[in-house]
């Protein structure tokens, strides 16, 4: 065997007992086996003066560099033992909770769901628009074509606050509000709270309203059936369509009824053939009223530039609480005003 | 409006099923809320049987064993209860396997040990009446074995509409049949009141005399005369189609009204002649007092906006919404006057509120039928009463007021249908719609002249009316989806809802849960809450018909809500509680309310930091302050705090919250009693005006330079009176520390012996640096001296070392 078989013999013998060291002073043997005075490495390079000088350089360099691996690999493996001792001596119980407790806050679900609700018309170029909840008689009913007689102002249906004052039974006067304020082209919506006195599990005297109106040149009832469509597939998933049904509003002409369709099966039936229990069968679930807004809406709010023969406009309107109701489950509105936590915590972790 | 399909289908009969006939009404605009089965759900096996003989049970003493021939070679056994079934009697038989109305399959079975082989059914059984007490005897001449269909209306499919109340003329079934006729071009029958016996007869009606005071609230009113009624049950069809239509026959003459009234939409009322006194009506104003006992024994106080009916001996009914006893039709009953009049919708629908009273008839008429419809009533009922009472009727109709004007023509662009929807509906298509729906069309292409028919005459005036009409029929499945042209729209929050979202955002993200509490609340809060009589927060905004006293005023604080909640959690186990609310509250103003939108929290209980510390997160004045400094951060305001007593919160632990000399808020610890008042232990509030912060808040952000030289820190101790606030020795270090001093935090407040008695120690974490130079050790020694100077002189206060 010549000179340099045996240095890199030697090395490839050390690196692997190195490497099969378990503890520090198994290692600490290696380093005298391999690399103590007395060890063959060491020796054969203290004998390379004596060799020809057509040897002396190739064994010389194998020789320092075999050592120096070995040095490596003792290095490397002190490191390895090490880290394994700071991982046995420091270790914990990882499934302890985290501390200190950060506890996870939320807004209301129905803040989520109008956040939602307003973030879907942002993106669609409308505005968001707020008024009173105080209301002027005449902004809640007189400025909407909702005559004197109509029996959703009696006391029965309107919260008084004198004759002239109610607690407003949509956000509708806030667009009364934003006409007066701004000629068209006008692109909002309201989202707000709004008061009818009912109560029940699925009325309550207080909920909420997110309406929309949009007045330009042009805007059609196929154009209320585009944004519509656009609001139910973001809110309710990409898949949904939208049904509408004639209907009758007295701001409005022609008034619409507006199904989307149901997200929980597959038109009216379950997977297993049951019949859906959120849209009872029908596929349909009935989610908002709308329609082209009537030219004596427009007729009160003329004299800011809202003339029937120039303008249409489209408007609409929705329950917040609904919506929530639907996409989440709740089988009783007045949990979303009780406050208690039990309830409001479920749907903190979004 | 409940619609037997059998009746409907009497004057339109499209080739559609009950179920997709429903939904093609609902899709052009008449709702259907359900279609349901009225009486038994298949004819099959149900037979006309003849009684052979009926003995007693030998075991039951009130049944009998009847043998029927159901037309089989054997006659069957059949076990009945009705104690009028006897032998020869011709019967209704429902056979084993005969379904019932109520869904249950009819099985042989022994009865009291004897096997009976079917039923033999009372009225009840087979939704023809409300009889339950015999068995229905029917007219002999029919073959046993005969189907029971072919000589019973044996069960309907009925379907319940949802009628809008611009549509009266829709509360009838000759009103759905001109929808369905619109909605499928399925023809349309002649109206039944196309054949009016008493068509142009001349005559006085007997010498009755109406006479009209009101004609604004009572624009027509007829009437007709009929002689020798003979009171009485109505035949087995009449009175099945009031039942499926969920009317409850009572007699003849009553259900012909009713009966008239479903088919036509108008109301009727029949008085007995004889009972009228003085042989004459009026029709008036009730005088103010006047008060009148009706039909259901009570007392009415009437008010001169209501209108009476009365005879020869005073009123006797409330116009349109409730009749008189005095002169109700009854057995003895042989003249009858039949009256059909037209109301005042507005009117009769106040006088019903004000009464509490609501009829079918009532209703109805609040809805404001057309003039026309009056004739077509009368003259259907005026058939009936012929045909199934035996009374001969008088010649002449008395009209006061006459069908009023016709209705006026509407121009039409049938290029605005297309405007207006989007659409792309050819104008012979719009002519079409319209003259399905029995408009008068006239006019070329680029202009229609359309006339209502009368009973589309209150509803439909203006062309954008027309439109609907052509929209609803022509389909809105039909409309294409777009977006409209959105000119000069940016959707985009304002700066004040973007901040209203960051902060309550901060609070979430720094675990306080948002709650949504009530607006009302009860006034005896402002008692609880400790507040002056003068204390503005009393001014508050008062519903005048509140649902009931505990919720009568708009809350003028969010602690109404986030006390109220508090308690409620505390009640049901929570131990420590961190709530916010942002919503409005109101105070009275001279118009509308004083409302602004609030954030408020509240922290209530104390809780451990974590499983392996023992600090304690307690819910005082500090805990709420640093969530005051979290959302004034995320605000990007300054603010200060200004001791202030509010009544409900501890005296010595309040203070009002200022940004810019603008007070925006308040913040402190409850009142102790005020806690106790909502059984809470220490609860730490803060409610701040976000209206009034909003335009504080800076909406940009402008870069400033934060320098590259390094900064020099310099800690101090300073010992003052304990009573001095920090912020006034903070705000003298800042003044005499120089430009160059980048911030000041406070780290540490300490007081004991070393500080001596009415001293506190407050250590001051300081941080100087220079834009343009690295600073150096002497001139921040120089600061430090100048700072000793300063609190020294201003606020009492010395270095430690």
């Amino acid at each position: 065997m010549s000179a340099s078989d045996r240095i890199s013999e030697v090395q490839d013998e050390a690196v692997a007992a190195i490497e099969a060291a378990d503890d520090p002073e198994a290692l600490e043997r290696l380093r005298i086996q391999y690399l103590g005075r007395k060890a063959e490495l060491p020796q054969l390079l203290r004998t390379i003066p004596q060799l020809e000088p057509a040897e002396r350089a190739a064994i010389g360099a194998a020789g320092n560099a075999a050592r120096g691996q070995i040095e490596r690999a003792l290095e490397l493996k002190e490191a390895d033992l090490a880290a394994g001792e700071i991982a046995a001596d420091d270790a914990i119980d990882v499934s302890l909770p985290g501390a200190p407790s950060l506890p996870v806050g939320h807004v209301h679900l129905i803040t989520q769901t109008r956040r939602d609700i307003e973030d879907v018309f942002l993106g669609l170029g409308f505005q968001v628009a707020e008024g009173p909840e105080v209301e002027l008689v005449e902004y809640t009913f007189d400025a909407l074509n909702t005559d004197v007689t109509h029996p959703s102002r009696a006391r029965t249906d309107t919260f008084y606050i004198d004759d002239d004052t109610v607690l407003r039974v949509h956000t509708s006067p806030v667009q009364v509000r934003a006409m007066i304020a701004q000629p068209p082209p006008i692109y909002v919506i309201a989202p707000g709270r709004v008061y009818r006195p009912d109560n029940d599990a699925t009325h309550t005297p207080q909920f909420h309203q997110v309406e929309g109106l949009a007045v330009d040149e042009g805007v059609t009832l196929a154009d209320l059936k585009g944004t519509l469509l656009a609001f139910a597939r973001a809110i309710f998933g990409p898949d949904r369509d939208v049904l509408l049904r004639p209907h009758f509003f007295p701001f409005t002409e022609p008034s619409v009824e507006v199904d989307v369709s149901c997200f929980n099966c597959d038109a009216g039936y379950m997977r297993d053939g049951s019949r859906c229990p959120l849209c009872k069968g029908s596929g349909w679930l009935e989610v908002l009223g709308a329609g082209m807004v009537d030219p004596n809406v427009f007729d009160y709010v003329r004299e800011y530039g809202y003339d029937p023969d120039k303008v249409t406009g489209f408007a609409f309107g929705m329950g917040v609480e609904r919506i929530a109701m639907l996409r989440h489950g709740v089988p009783d509105l007045r949990l979303y005003f009780d406050g208690d936590l039990r309830f409001l915590r479920q749907f903190g972790a979004r | 409006m409940e619609v037997p399909v059998s009746w409907l289908r009497e004057y339109c009969d499209p080739a559609l099923d009950s179920d997709q006939l429903s939904e093609r009404l609902t899709m052009t605009g008449t709702k259907a809320e359900r279609v349901f089965r009225w009486g038994p759900p298949s004819a099959e096996k149900y037979v006309v049987g003849r009684v052979l003989t009926a003995d007693r049970h030998p075991n039951a003493d009130r049944l009998k064993v009847c043998t029927v021939d159901v037309g089989d070679a054997q006659a069957s056994t059949i076990v009945c209860g009705a104690p009028n079934v006897a032998g020869g009697q011709t019967v209704a038989v429902a056979r084993p396997g005969a379904q019932l109305a109520d869904g249950r399959v009819l099985e042989a079975a022994k009865l009291r040990g004897i096997l009976s082989e079917g039923m033999i059914l009372a009225e009840d059984e087979l939704a023809l009446g409300q009889d339950h007490t015999g068995t229905m005897v029917l007219a002999d001449g029919v073959a046993p074995g005969t189907a029971l269909g072919e000589v019973l209306p044996l069960g309907d499919d009925v379907i319940e509409f949802e009628i809008t109340p611009n549509r009266p003329d829709c509360l009838s079934i000759y009103g759905i049949a001109r929808e369905a006729h619109a909605a499928t071009g399925a023809a349309l029958a002649a109206p039944p009141w196309a054949d009016d016996p008493l068509a142009g007869a001349d005559g006085d009606a007997g010498g009755v005399r109406i006479s009209v005071d009101c004609p604004d609230l009572c624009p027509r009113f007829t009437a007709r005369v009929f002689e020798g009624v003979t009171l009485g049950p109505s035949p087995i069809w009449l009175r099945a189609r009031l039942l499926a239509a969920g009317m409850r026959p009572i007699s003849n003459v009553v259900d012909i009204t009713n009966y008239a009234m479903l088919l036509t939409g108008q109301p009727l009322h029949a008085f007995d002649l004889d009972k009228v006194a003085g042989g004459r009506l009026t029709i008036r104003r009730a005088r103010a007092g006047e008060s009148l006992e009706t039909l259901d024994g009570q007392t009415r106080e009437l008010d001169p906006e209501m209108v009476v009916i009365e005879d020869g001996d005073g009123p006797t009914s409330i116009a349109a919404i409730m009749g008189g006893a005095r002169s109700e039709v009854g057995e003895s009953t042989t003249r009858v006057l039949l009256e059909a009049a037209n109301w005042n919708g507005a009117n009769i629908q106040r006088s019903a509120l004000r009464l509490g009273l609501r009829s079918e008839a009532s209703a109805r008429f609040e809805k404001g039928l057309s003039p026309g419809q009056t004739a077509e009533a009368m003259a259907v009922a005026t058939k009936l009463l012929i045909e199934l009472a035996g009374a001969s009727v008088l010649p002449g109709t008395i009209d006061v007021g006459g069908p009023g004007l016709p209705p006026a023509a509407i121009e039409l662009r049938p290029q605005h249908v297309n405007e207006l929807l989007g659409s792309d509906i050819a104008p012979s298509r719009c002519r079409g719609i319209l003259a399905a729906l029995e408009f008068a069309v006239d006019g070329d292409d680029e202009r229609l002249l359309v006339t209502p028919p009368h009973f589309r005459a209150r509803d439909v005036t203006r062309p954008v009316d027309l439109i609907e009409e052509v929209a609803r029929i022509d389909g809105l499945d039909r409309l294409p989806a777009t977006l409209p042209p959105r000119n000069g729209a940016t959707g985009r929050l304002t700066h004040a809802q973007g901040l209203t979202r960051r902060l309550e955002d901060a609070l979430g993200a720094r675990g306080l849960s948002e709650i949504a509490g009530w607006s009302f609340t009860d006034p005896a809060i402002l008692d609880r809450l400790r507040l002056a009589a003068d204390d503005p927060m009393r001014n508050v905004v008062a519903i005048e018909n509140p649902l009931s006293q505990s919720l009568s005023i708009m809350r003028p604080t969010l602690l109404s809500s986030l006390l109220d909640a508090a308690k409620l959690n505390l009640a049901r186990g929570a131990q420590a509680l961190q709530i916010f609310e942002s919503a409005s509250v109101y105070r009275a103003a001279a118009s509308l309310a004083d409302e602004h939108h609030g954030l408020g929290i509240l922290l209530v209980g104390d809780s451990r930091a974590s499983w392996r510390s023992r600090e304690i997160a307690c819910s005082d004045f500090y805990a709420a302050k640093a969530l005051l400094e979290a959302v004034m951060a995320v605000a990007g305001v300054a603010f200060t705090l200004k001791r202030e007593e509010r009544a409900f919160l501890h005296p010595g632990r309040a203070a009002s919250i200022h940004v810019d000399g603008t007070r925006l808020g308040i913040i402190g610890e409850l009142h102790p009693q005020v806690a106790a008042s909502w059984e809470l232990p220490q609860t730490a509030v803060w409610l701040l005006n976000l209206d009034a912060l909003a335009p504080l808040a800076p909406q940009t952000v402008t870069y400033a330079s934060f320098g590259s030289f390094p900064a020099l820190r310099e800690d101090l101790a300073i010992v003052v009176a304990a009573e001095r606030p920090a912020a006034e020795v903070i705000a003298t270090v800042r003044a005499a520390a120089g430009p160059e001093l980048e911030s000041v935090e406070l780290f540490d407040v300490f007081t004991g012996d070393q500080v001596g008695p009415g001293r506190v120690s407050l250590a001051l974490h300081l941080e100087f640096r220079a834009g343009d130079r690295t600073l150096t050790a002497q001139e921040v020694a120089d600061r430090r001296q100048a700072i000793a100077k300063a609190l020294a002189s201003n606020v009492g206060g010395e270095l430690r070392a």
